[in-house]
C-alpha cells in the first residue's frame, strides 16, 4: 500500500509533518487535498517552500481525490501522505475514499467557534466529534497523535 | 513569530542584552491553527508597519505570516531569525521594513560562522 498516511491537520504542510511524520513513514510524497488550495497557485507556492528536497508535494480537490487520485496514489510505488485541514474535508475524503482509507490520524485541530478541547492538540465540536464517529462507523480506524512518538488515543477516548 | 516558547525567548534574550524590552513582540503557534495564527499576528502588528521576523524558512508560522501579509504591503518579512539579526534589527528601524528587513538577512547570515575558520 502506497498511502501510508491519512493525516488532517489544520496547519497543513509544517514540522509535525514534514519532519516528524515524513521521516517515519518515509513518504516520498504529500498530497494536500483541499478544494481551496487546489485552485490558488500563490497558496500552492507557498506549501511548496515547506517541502523538502526529495520530497514531492502534488494538489488536489476532493473531487480529483474521489476521481481517481485515491486509487492512483494508493497503486503508486511513492509512499504517500494525504493532508486535508478539516473534519468536514476529512470526511468528504472518506466517503469518497470506499475501502482504499482503513485508518486516519487526527494531528492537529486547533481551537475555534464552538470547539471543545478534546487533547492538546485536538479541539473539536460536538458536531465534529459525531462526523468523525459516523466515518469510524463505517470501518475506518480514526486515531490522534500528534507526533509519531506519541501514543495514539482512539477516537473514543477524545469524547 | 516562532514555534513553542522560542519567539519569547528571543524577545527575553535580547531584553537582557540591550535593555530594550519595548521594540519586539513575541508570537507562538502554540495552540494555533493556520486562522488564529494569521490572527495571532495581525494582534501583534496592530495596524503599524513592521517586520515580522519568523523563525524557519518553511512551515506553519511562514505560511500564515506570508498569507497575511499579502495584504499588507507596509510590513516585511524575514525567515530564519537569529539573535544577531535581532539585536542589529533594534538600532536600524528609521527606514521602511523593506529596508529594515534586508539588513537584517544580511547581519543574521554574516552571523553565523564556523569557529575556528
Amino acid at each position: 500500500m502506497s498511502i501510508a498516511l491519512v493525516r488532517l491537520d489544520d496547519r497543513l504542510v509544517h514540522g509535525q509533518v514534514v519532519v516528524g511524520w515524513g521521516r517515519a513513514i518515509g513518504a516520498d510524497r504529500i498530497v494536500l487535498v483541499d478544494d481551496a488550495i487546489a485552485v490558488s497557485d500563490w497558496e500552492k507556492d507557498l506549501y511548496r517552500t515547506g517541502v523538502p528536497p526529495g520530497m514531492e508535494i502534488e494538489f488536489a480537490s476532493i473531487a480529483d481525490a474521489a476521481n481517481g487520485g485515491l486509487r492512483r496514489w494508493e497503486s503508486d510505488r511513492a509512499r504517500t501522505m494525504v493532508l486535508v485541514g478539516n473534519v468536514e474535508a476529512l470526511v468528504r475524503l472518506c466517503d469518497a475514499g470506499g475501502e482504499v482509507i482503513r485508518r486516519v490520524n487526527l494531528g492537529g485541530v486547533h481551537g475555534g467557534a464552538e470547539r471543545t478541547r478534546r487533547l492538546p492538540y485536538v479541539f473539536l465540536s460536538d458536531a465534529e466529534l459525531d462526523a468523525l464517529r459516523g466515518i469510524a462507523a463505517a470501518g475506518v480506524v480514526v486515531e490522534a497523535q500528534d507526533v509519531p512518538t506519541a501514543t495514539a488515543v482512539p477516537l473514543a477516548d477524545l469524547a | 513569530m516562532a514555534h513553542d516558547r522560542l519567539a519569547q525567548a528571543l524577545v527575553d534574550a535580547v531584553g537582557e542584552i540591550s535593555g530594550e524590552r519595548d521594540a519586539l513582540v513575541a508570537v507562538s503557534n502554540v495552540g494555533c491553527g493556520r486562522d488564529t495564527l494569521a490572527d495571532a499576528i495581525r494582534d501583534a502588528v496592530a495596524g503599524r508597519p513592521a517586520v515580522v521576523f519568523v523563525d524557519l524558512p518553511s512551515g506553519s508560522c511562514l505560511q500564515a505570516t506570508a498569507a497575511y501579509v499579502r495584504s499588507r504591503p507596509d510590513i516585511a518579512v524575514v525567515a530564519g531569525v537569529n539573535l544577531a539579526m535581532l539585536l542589529d534589527f533594534l538600532y536600524h528601524r528609521d527606514g521602511t521594513p523593506a529596508q529594515a528587513a534586508a539588513r537584517a538577512l544580511q547581519t543574521g547570515g554574516r552571523s553565523i560562522r564556523l569557529w575556528p575558520s
